[in-house]
């Protein structure tokens, strides 16, 4: 017989879960509720007068084409930084993971920029390519490259995408190796044997066997790109030039936070809910049915 | 044990701590004063709190100006404002339109009974910030204007005479040429590119930057910043760029470092930052004029301010009041200004303070700090040049700088990005009329 415990109360276990709802519902639902109430009003900066205006918070973004470029920023910046993240922390895995002697350093340090904050990778970044003291700027100016990304967007988006994937390539590093260390040393012996090269054992084996990993990577990584890149921005371009920099999260920050337009920020965040609902969505329904467990 | 070893010492601090909390009103001041600054608004802290034993000023730095100001929004919000809060020139329009959240200068010093004469402080500086039935609204504390300042041992390498600085853009051309081929990196420089190639500029060529005289006789302004004028100086600079001659370097200050550190042979920045470059540069320099058009007719007019006023939160005691109004007081006596002036770079507010400083001989033995009050007195102000009240112009000067950028950055003719600007401008000018109707 299956031996199973049971509650019988009908309703301890709604007071063991009431913590976990409360919490959930005070720090979670009630701001997100709060700030779609807020995206149909329009109000003074210091909430002396409010009133309601249906959708045109709404009405007034679309109709702004810099908002819609940010759209586009966006998308490339969370392709680029999530891509290349990927990219980089699935080669510097496979190299540690077939490293022996020293191994645990190499692993320790590659672990290591995880631990900076978004802010400060920002502000080293924006160190090295400083427009006028950075010592990569210095090298650029050397070979000829007019390296001013506080004028030039292309420049800038290029350090925000770098300092937000450094950051990131530790934490993807990390589950590759994991990832690949489950994978059983028989199963590419046994390639091996076949006369499979390395290339062809990666892709044939390795990859497909990761690739829950990478997709939960994926995820994770596009979630990071969008939302806690704020960091990252806010310390060194600030949305700019031109907007060239101004991701989504950046732009409601600043025109709520430091432009006190609280009906367009909600607005703008109540997009952005609807945009992170979407990609779960599209992520778990369609991407997800190609990966093997 | 430990507990009540802990609870002991709680409760001596608290009987330590308690007297001085309780014969002392503290008086909250949000500030966005940084580095030397911030050292010497602690100063006139100290100074306040040993003049007198009934308040106790605690000055706090809050961030940047937009920072702090939103703060002061937010602590408004959940019914805890500071006594006195610090707002720049830009944020004007937003303080001014909440009522009921603001208590007027003028009221505030009528209430606590404190003697107070507007007509004594600097009239190019009152003007921005008084309201049209003649109220002065809020404090004026740190007000600078837009000046020009030269390198001169720079000037000296390119064969310039560096004591003959360029007085027209012609002449300022010719200037940022000859440093360029002297091999200068980075012959001209700015700080805040909104402020000065715009908003100064407008003044100083007697241009409307808005319609309703810039804003002051009214909500219901427009932008009118793609005039011939205002394209014929952006197209120039971004001409400058192309040719070397100029470098952008941000948004902010960050052209004052490039100056000081003798990359950057000119700059035009705040006159505030002359402290800093005395301080820090290890060359010769200059502050003048800025630069202007000769072909545009009535230039030069005069420059406007920029900077911050004080401004009192509501919802306060009337004792804390009391003590607020005393501190303005101490605030003007003109020692404490000249002071702040000489130390600062930014201007005097009272017109005692200037004669005071003027009759110690400070100007003859520091030039360049006299620049701005002559910049801003070069004229009688006219409608175009008394100042400027734009609503969310937070937002309004962001957008500026960002059609900027795209103008330098070869992205956009000049005439696109100004029409773009102004478009965009309105549309923050009419979302702000809306929520302060």
């Amino acid at each position: 017989m299956e031996k199973r415990v049971v509650f019988r109360s009908a309703w301890l276990p709604y007071a063991l879960l009431a913590p976990q709802i409360a919490v959930t519902l005070v720090f979670f639902f009630w701001p997100a509720g709060q700030a779609i109430w807020y995206s149909f009003q329009l109000q003074d900066a210091f909430g002396l007068k409010t009133q309601f205006v249906g959708l045109e918070n709404f009405r007034a973004l679309f109709n702004d084409p810099h908002y819609l470029a940010s759209f586009r920023i966006t998308a490339l910046f969370s392709f680029l930084v999530a891509i290349s993240g990927i990219a980089i922390a699935l080669l510097l895995a496979t190299m540690a993971d077939r490293v022996i002697r020293g191994a645990l350093a190499y692993r320790t340090l590659l672990i290591w920029p995880y631990a900076v904050a978004p802010a400060v990778a920002g502000v080293l970044w924006a160190f090295l390519f400083a427009p006028s003291i950075g010592i990569v700027t210095y090298v650029l100016k050397k070979n000829g490259v007019d390296w001013n990304w506080v004028l030039q967007g292309d420049q800038a988006m290029l350090l925000v995408v770098i300092a937000s994937t450094w950051k990131q390539v530790s934490y993807n590093f990390l589950f590759f190796l994991a990832g690949l260390q489950s994978i059983p040393r028989s199963l590419i012996e046994a390639a091996a044997i076949d006369g499979a090269g390395p290339g062809r054992r990666f892709w044939t084996i390795v990859f497909p066997l990761l690739s829950p990993t990478t997709f939960f990577l994926l995820v994770v990584n596009i979630v990071y790109a969008f939302f806690d890149t704020f960091g990252v921005i806010d310390a060194t371009t600030q949305g700019g030039p031109a907007g060239a920099t101004q991701i989504l999260v950046y732009k409601a920050y600043y025109d709520g936070v430091k432009a006190a337009d609280l009906g367009g920020s909600s607005a703008q965040s109540a997009i952005l809910m609807l945009i992170v609902i979407a990609l779960t969505v599209v992520q778990f329904r369609f991407v997800e049915r190609k990966v093997q467990y | 044990m430990r507990i009540k070893t802990l609870a002991a010492a709680l409760a001596a601090a608290g009987l330590l701590a308690a007297p001085a909390a309780f014969a002392q009103t503290e008086i909250q001041w949000w500030h966005s004063m940084s580095g030397q600054h911030n050292d010497k608004i602690n100063e006139i802290a100290k100074g306040f709190n040993a003049s007198q034993t009934e308040y106790k000023l605690m000055p706090v730095y809050k961030g940047s100006y937009p920072e702090s100001m939103t703060a002061a929004i937010a602590a408004f919000r959940a019914g805890n404002p500071p006594h006195i809060v610090q707002v720049f020139e830009v944020g004007t329009a937003t303080m001014m339109a909440a009522k009921g959240a603001i208590k007027p200068v003028t009221q505030l010093m009528k209430d606590a009974g404190e003697p107070f004469n507007p007509k004594a402080y600097l009239p190019a500086v009152t003007g921005y910030y008084t309201d049209n039935r003649g109220n002065m609204l809020s404090m004026p504390f740190n007000s600078s204007s837009a000046i020009f300042y030269i390198n001169k041992d720079a000037f000296k390498k390119a064969g310039l005479d560096p004591n003959k600085p360029p007085k027209t853009w012609k002449e300022f051309a010719v200037a940022a040429g000859k440093l360029k081929a002297s091999g200068q990196a980075c012959a001209y420089t700015t700080g805040w590119p909104s402020w000065v190639h715009i908003e100064n500029f407008s003044a100083w060529h007697n241009v409307p930057i808005g319609t309703k005289e810039n804003g002051m006789a009214g909500i219901d302004t427009t932008f009118q910043i793609n005039s011939p004028a205002h394209v014929k100086h952006v197209a120039m600079l971004a001409d400058f760029a192309k040719n070397g001659w100029f470098t952008y370097s941000g948004r902010r200050q960050e052209g004052e470092d490039r100056f000081i550190s003798g990359e950057c042979g000119m700059l035009t920045s705040s006159s505030s930052a002359i402290g800093k470059i005395r301080k820090g540069a290890k060359f010769e320099f200059s502050a003048h004029f800025l630069p202007y058009h000769d072909d545009i007719k009535g230039a030069p007019q005069n420059s406007i301010i920029g900077g911050a006023t004080l401004w009192v939160m509501s919802g306060k005691k009337a004792a804390d009041y009391k003590g607020v109004a005393k501190f303005f007081s101490y605030l003007s006596r003109p020692e404490v200004q000249m002071d702040w002036h000489t130390s600062t770079g930014y201007v005097p507010i009272t017109l005692a303070a200037y004669e005071m400083t003027k009759k110690s001989g400070y100007y003859e033995k520091n030039p360049g700090v006299d620049v701005a009050i002559h910049q801003l007195n070069n004229k009688a102000p006219t409608a175009n040049s008394k100042g400027l009240r734009f609503g969310g112009f937070v937002q309004g000067r962001e957008v500026f700088e960002e059609e900027m950028e795209s103008v330098l950055q070869g992205k956009k003719p000049a005439k696109a990005a100004m029409d773009d600007a102004v478009k965009r401008g309105n549309v923050i000018l009419r979302k702000f009329e809306a929520a302060n109707k």
